[in-house]
């Protein structure tokens, strides 16, 4: 079990493409971390650093209180957990999960305990003797798990584990995974393309974009205060609605103005103060697909209601998801209703604006 | 019914394939055939092939003690030189596999040997292995003070003379070596780095476990090129296989058999022999290749 910490960590690959940018970043003994970004953001490159995989080109790591920056991987006392599984095709699951165990010198007594206690865990003590190629997906996904929990590790690191499971299964290890963190009480860092993997997973997430951490957060303050638009639209799903437009105010009342000069929003009174500096001024309105509500429900603020034309209509059962054409965008809303709207008619949607995100056209960082 | 249209292109087709066709008939499937049938004749070209039933088979079995010979030089050049071969050239593709400045000249540098004409280079080595002027002894005398051996002229060191030879041939199976270690999945290695496997760790256990379908293809080539070894020898002892029979291999036998002594019916018997022997030995190496080899896209 062990802290993990670096400092002002750069990578930098042979050509000059620089893949980490000054990266900073705690994680707690027995925290479950998430990094998550898109392809190429620099999340991978950063845990396998951590790992050791990869030459630190400037900054420090630290696990405990070790600098392990000039420490081979082997002595870093971590395990990880790859993509593609990366299973010895040629040992059996027993002996796969044992490798690490026997290549160090335990004695076979305590390889055994530890392997057969990781199995019970994972439920896989049945396949022990099978060889990888014998073995599903799920399966062999958790013999690479086992094969880090026997080694009883500082810290467990995870290269987008569940991507090349199918949907269903991805989903039920995603909570398996959260449980054996309740379970080993341990130190883990996870790296993840999917949002909802790190919504779902994580204590905190980290999100990066172009080898720069955005934001270092838990879920729901992610989801609920971003630091910026990249953010605001990386997390949730279907994704924040991102308008253009400008901020008028006048005798003490502030609206959005979109581009087009089609829609006119009012501002509710308590986020004036915030907003301030920018009247006049283009700014983009980030509003969450749930936060678009059916006309006349209580919730809907004064004088900010949309009209726009239903190109989609998605009903998930619980709730239904509309794919709307407001002047030319885009937009998404997430309606709970039992009337379902038709396509090609118009339809008026109450935004709320309370919940309304304001992010700078230029720094794209959030205002309020 | 075929359409006019079909038929056509039926005899179109058939226009373009014949060459291969009239080829194949002619050429190989004719002469298989009748090298069976030639076996259980007593035929010299000359005059019509007389049936003898199985004596042709009975002579080699029990009355032809230089096809014993012959079989025991073949399979001990195999036993030696099949293994050292696979094991050089896994050895020198893994040198030539380090990234280093110069990797494809050294790649074309270690391969060349294998495009050099069989008799070009069996005629070099005639002059590097000879006992009194070749390099080889040359130096050994002059390094190290040591008399080297007669090679290819003594009987206890002409076999180990060629074995030693067929390693200038290792270019082909070393390329598919290389093709092979590219493939190795680079997770491997580094999950055995995690593991803490040392050098030869990750060798006994990625390299050479991920190589094995490879090692297979060459071990079955090697196989099959090993039994059939014959240009080699020809040239370097003018086909007679000198000293004392001790380089008078299998293939060069059944020439001398139907090219010497005219005994095409005996050394058709010879060639059906080699076939079986090479059959068992392919599908036994098959067989095993079950248990040692594994492929890692499953």
């Amino acid at each position: 079990m062990a802290r993990v910490e670096i400092k002002n960590l750069n990578k930098v690959f042979p050509g000059g493409i620089q893949a980490v940018k000054n990266a900073n970043l705690v994680v707690e003994d027995k925290e479950f971390v998430v990094l998550v970004g898109p392809s190429g953001c620099g999340k991978s490159t950063t845990l396998r650093m951590i790992a050791g995989l990869e030459e630190v080109s400037s900054g420090d790591i630290h696990i405990g209180d070790t600098l392990v920056n000039d420490v081979p991987p082997k002595n870093r006392d971590i395990a990880m957990v790859f993509q593609n599984y990366a299973l010895y095709p040629h040992m059996t699951v027993y002996k796969n999960m044992a490798f690490g165990l026997i290549l160090r010198k335990y004695p076979k007594k305590e390889i055994d305990r530890r392997v057969r206690e990781a199995a019970e865990i994972l439920g896989i003590t049945a396949l022990l003797d099978r060889r990888p190629k014998a073995l599903s997906g799920g399966q062999r996904q958790r013999v690479a798990v086992g094969r880090a929990i026997v080694r009883q590790p500082k810290v467990f690191l995870f290269d987008e584990p569940l991507s090349n499971l199918d949907a269903k299964l991805r989903v039920q290890m995603r909570t398996e995974i959260s449980k054996l963190h309740h379970r080993l009480q341990s130190t883990m860092i996870y790296v993840t393309h999917d949002q909802v993997e790190a919504m779902t997973m994580g204590d905190r997430i980290v999100v990066m974009l172009d080898g720069v951490i955005q934001q270092v957060a838990p879920p729901l303050q992610l989801y609920h205060h971003p630091v910026n638009k990249f953010v605001a639209g990386f997390i949730g799903s279907p994704p924040m609605n991102m308008v253009e437009g400008r901020l008028a105010g006048e005798n003490g009342t502030v609206h959005f103005i979109d581009k087009n000069d089609a829609v006119c929003l009012t501002v509710p009174p308590e986020r004036h103060a915030a907003l301030k500096g920018h009247l006049g001024k283009k700014v983009t309105l980030g509003i969450r697909p749930e936060h678009l509500r059916e006309s006349g429900t209580p919730q809907g603020a004064e004088g900010a209601s949309i009209k726009a034309l239903i190109e989609v209509v998605e009903p998930m059962g619980f709730e239904i998801n509309l794919y709307l054409n407001l002047g030319g965008q885009s937009i998404t809303a997430r309606i709970n209703t039992s009337v379902e709207p038709t396509v090609n008619t118009q339809h008026v949607l109450d935004v709320d604006m309370h919940c309304a995100h304001f992010f700078d056209m230029e720094t794209e960082n959030t205002i309020v | 019914m075929m359409t006019r249209m079909e038929k056509r292109n039926l005899a179109m087709g058939l226009l373009f394939a014949s060459p291969w066709v009239l080829g194949f008939l002619v050429f190989t499937l004719y002469p298989l055939i009748m090298s069976i049938y030639y076996s259980f004749t007593s035929f010299n070209v000359v005059q019509p092939a007389v049936w003898v039933g199985l004596d042709n088979y009975r002579e080699l079995f029990f009355k032809d003690p230089v096809f014993w010979t012959a079989l025991y030089n073949t399979l001990y050049f195999t036993l030696f030189s099949v293994p050292l071969c696979l094991a050089s050239g896994l050895g020198i593709a893994m040198l030539l596999n380090q990234k280093l400045p110069g990797q494809s000249v050294f790649r074309t540098l270690f391969f060349l040997p294998s495009i050099v004409p069989i008799v070009a280079s069996a005629v070099l080595w005639l002059w590097v292995l000879n006992p009194e002027s070749g390099l080889v002894n040359s130096l050994l005398m002059q390094w190290f003070g040591i008399q080297g051996p007669g090679w290819i002229a003594s009987p206890e060191w002409s076999k180990p003379s060629l074995i030693l030879m067929s390693v200038w041939g290792i270019g082909g199976a070393m390329v598919i070596f290389l093709a092979g270690l590219a493939d190795v999945p680079p997770t491997l290695y580094e999950v055995a780095e995690l593991d803490g496997a040392g050098a030869w760790a990750k060798f006994r256990h990625v390299t050479l476990p991920m190589l094995t379908p490879t090692i297979l293809f060459n071990l079955v080539m090697g196989l099959i090129s090993s039994f059939q070894y014959f240009t080699q020898v020809y040239v370097m002892t003018g086909g007679k296989g000198t000293p004392v029979d001790t380089t008078m291999f299998y293939a060069l036998y059944l020439y001398r058999n139907s090219f010497y002594y005219l005994r095409m019916g005996y050394a058709s018997a010879m060639a059906w022999m080699l076939f079986m022997v090479i059959l068992a030995a392919t599908v036994g190496v098959l067989v095993s290749s079950r248990k040692w080899v594994f492929y890692h896209g499953e």
